[in-house]
C-alpha cells in the first residue's frame, strides 16, 4: 500500500507517478507531486517508480485567477 | 456651501518616517519591521495578482517583484484592480501606478514578460515568498514546479478554485506540500463554471495575501 493525500491507496509493482496520476483521472500538466517530501518534476513522472509505504501528495490545479 | 463641497485634496506626500509610524501603529513596530524587510513576488497580475499586490502595498511590504506580460483590457475591469485610465497600459505599469498612489515607499521591480521555466528562477531569485496568480492550470503547475525545484528557500502561495458564485465560505488556505500553500476551493474551474466574479476572486486573493503576511511574520500554519 501507498498513501496518497493521506489516504491508503492500492499499489502494484512497477507503478510510476504517471500511472498513479492517470488512475486518479488527473492531467499530468495540472498537478504538482511530492514523493516522500521531495518534489517530482513532471519530466520524471514516467520514470519515477513507486514503492511500498511511499507517501505521495498530489495537488491538482483548476483554472481562474 | 457645506464643508464637504469646499474640501480640496491636500497636495502632500507623507514622508517615509510618517508612513512607517502610521503602519506600525496598526501592525505593531515589531511586525512592521519584518514587513518592511520582506521581498515578495507576484506571478500574474489579473484578478488574483492585482488584488494581492494592493493588499501587500497597504501592508507596506518592503519590495514587490511583479511579473505579467499582458496589457489592461476593458474585460479586466470587472474584477482586476485597474481603472479606465489604465486601458492599454502594461499591467505591470498600471499596478505600479496604483501601488505608488497608496504607498510610494514600496520598492517595485517590474517584469513585463511572459514567465517561463527558463526565466522564473532569475525573476524571483530574491523573493522569500512568491504568489502564483495565473489563470491557466498548466501554467500554475509549471511555475510551482519550477520555483520549488530551483529556489530551495522560497515558499509559494498559490490560488486554485475561485470561479463561479458558490459560497465564499468554501475558499480556504491549505498547506499540501512542504513549501506550497494553496488558497481556493480547489475545484471550481472557470472552464467548467464559466464565470469569475470580483467578490469571490477577492476572497481568494485576500487568503493569499493573508498567508503571505503570516509567513513574513513567521507563522506557518495556514
Amino acid at each position: 500500500m501507498i498513501t496518497v493525500n493521506g489516504q491508503a491507496h492500492e499499489f502494484e509493482d512497477g507503478m510510476t507517478v504517471t500511472d498513479l496520476v492517470r488512475s486518479l483521472d488527473l492531467a499530468a500538466q495540472r498537478v504538482a507531486v511530492e514523493l516522500n517530501g521531495a518534489i517530482v518534476p513532471r519530466a520524471a513522472f514516467d520514470s519515477t517508480l513507486l514503492h511500498d509505504d511511499d507517501k505521495v501528495e498530489i495537488v491538482h490545479f483548476v483554472g481562474g485567477g | 456651501m457645506s464643508l464637504a463641497e469646499n474640501a480640496q485634496p491636500i497636495p502632500y506626500t507623507p514622508s517615509r518616517e510618517e508612513f512607517h509610524a502610521a503602519l506600525a501603529e496598526r501592525h505593531t513596530e515589531t511586525y512592521q519591521q519584518l514587513i518592511e524587510q520582506a521581498c515578495v513576488g507576484i506571478a500574474g497580475l489579473g484578478g488574483l495578482g492585482s488584488a494581492v499586490a494592493l493588499h501587500l502595498a497597504r501592508l507596506g511590504v518592503g519590495k514587490l517583484v511583479l511579473a505579467d506580460l499582458d496589457a489592461v483590457d476593458l474585460s479586466n475591469l470587472h474584477r482586476q484592480q485597474y481603472a479606465i485610465a489604465h486601458l492599454g497600459m502594461p499591467k505591470t505599469e498600471a499596478i505600479a501606478q496604483q501601488i505608488r498612489a497608496i504607498d510610494p515607499y514600496v520598492e517595485l521591480e517590474l517584469h513585463p514578460v511572459k514567465i517561463s521555466p527558463e526565466n522564473a528562477p532569475e525573476i524571483f531569485r530574491d523573493c522569500q515568498i512568491v504568489c502564483e496568480a495565473f489563470d491557466q492550470p498548466d501554467q500554475k503547475a509549471m511555475l510551482i514546479e519550477t520555483l520549488l525545484m530551483q529556489l530551495p528557500e522560497t515558499v509559494v502561495v498559490s490560488g486554485s478554485g475561485m470561479a463561479g458564485i458558490d459560497s465564499a465560505n468554501s475558499i480556504t488556505t491549505t498547506h499540501p506540500l512542504g513549501r506550497l500553500y494553496v488558497c481556493g476551493d480547489g475545484t471550481a474551474d472557470v472552464a467548467e463554471v464559466g464565470s469569475l466574479v470580483s467578490p469571490r476572486v477577492g476572497v481568494c486573493a485576500a487568503h493569499e495575501a493573508n498567508m503571505v503576511l503570516r509567513l513574513i511574520l513567521g507563522m506557518d500554519e495556514p
